[in-house]
């Protein structure tokens, strides 16, 4: 399979697609970014430039590029309109992890698409198999879990599904390849590899604050100066956000039906309560942010 | 404004955003696991705020944000450019 991937689709511009745009517009690649909701795409617009402003300070695989930041922004082109994903030569679909959404959108794709496009499923938790099965094309379907923020993260979780080709998984290599990536590939099992560890990880952790064995500061301590993480577990939670670990371990729970994967009360009462972590402000830590 | 003005400032700037972290003006705030690069743009977001101030790209370089110092220094020159 030789074709080109020079315009890519990028579906969803919450979080993850806006990382996934802005990195693939720093490589070069032309950009379609399409949202539902006009204010998401022109929020998502804001957020790109402001990040294309901070390049030099970010590590990572991020590279300082010497263009300016308007010249990269005009590779992305926003729109509400799913039917210009036709122009596409990949796509990235990164919509909220709901299983009603992707099985109303991925349909959609199938159709606006050309027939040899790979669609790649940007998420931590759904099966990649199941959103096979809603397209006339399974092979053509990969799973790539991103982590945030995408420009400065060089690896990514790329997941193989039953029907998954390996032309497919090459195409994939070759696109994680363009944006600046590698892709380690696993199995399509719940969680595949990070959400399984890290979840269970994460909610052991609230388990040692709700039975009062440690504060959130000294359990990360241990993790930080210890084992060498860069980030402890329950700031790492904050930064995920609190919902959606307690979403994804609901969804680990359900899936293997083994208690192992219960959330810890004190996580449930926590998102009851608003704290949701960085993003509103307090989690296991407080938070500022910025207007 | 002096350096040994806007120093202070910065650094009850720097101390409260950092929720009381005990730091000297000369240490490496980074280097001591106090700030990572996704705080940094926080930082700057509220430094720029603060001092009614913007960092043009170019000056926007961890370097320049590693001490309360280096943080006086870039400050210094954004708020009295015409001076010395």
């Amino acid at each position: 399979m030789a074709e080109t991937l020079e315009t890519i689709g990028v579906v969803g511009a919450g979080v993850m697609g806006t990382g996934v745009a802005q990195n693939l517009a720093q490589k070069g690649m032309r950009v379609i970014l399409v949202d539902v909701a006009e204010p998401v795409l022109t929020k998502s617009r804001d957020k790109i430039g402001q990040s294309l402003r901070f390049a030099g300070m970010m590590g990572g695989a991020e590279e300082d590029s010497a263009e300016e930041p308007e010249a990269i922004m005009a590779r992305i082109t926003t729109t509400t309109d799913y039917e210009a994903l036709g122009a596409a030569d990949f796509v990235v679909e990164n919509t909220t992890e709901k299983w009603a959404i992707k099985a109303a959108v991925y349909p959609e794709l199938d159709r606006i698409c050309r027939p040899e496009v790979v669609f790649a499923v940007n998420t931590s938790a759904i099966s990649i198999t199941r959103v096979g099965g809603v397209t006339q094309r399974p092979a053509q379907v990969v799973g790539m879990h991103f982590m945030n923020p995408v420009p400065q993260k060089p690896l990514v979780e790329v997941i193989r599904a039953h029907h998954t080709s390996d032309a497919t998984i090459a195409t994939a290599q070759a696109f994680l390849a363009k944006m600046g990536k590698k892709g380690i590939v696993v199995q399509d099992f719940p969680g595949f590899v990070s959400n399984r560890v890290l979840m269970l990880t994460v909610n052991e952790a609230i388990f040692l604050v709700q039975d009062g064995v440690s504060t959130p500061a000294d359990i990360d301590k241990i993790f930080v100066g210890c084992f060498g993480h860069k980030m402890g577990p329950l700031r790492t939670a904050d930064l995920i956000g609190l919902d959606t670990i307690l979403f994804s371990l609901d969804v680990l729970y359900e899936s293997y039906n083994d208690p192992k994967y219960r959330p810890a009360p004190l996580l449930k009462k926590m998102v009851a309560a608003g704290l949701h972590g960085s993003k509103s402000g307090e989690g296991f830590f407080k938070h500022l942010t910025a207007s | 404004m002096t350096k040994e003005d806007i120093a202070p400032q910065v650094h009850d700037f720097v101390a409260k955003f950092l929720q009381g972290a005990e730091f000297d003006d000369d240490d490496d705030i980074f280097a001591l696991g106090l700030v990572n690069s996704l705080m940094a743009m926080q930082l700057v977001l509220f430094l720029e705020k603060e001092f009614a101030v913007k960092f043009a790209k170019a000056e926007l370089k961890l370097d320049n944000f590693r001490t309360v110092e280096r943080m006086t220094d870039l400050l210094l020159t954004k708020l009295q450019p015409a001076a010395n």
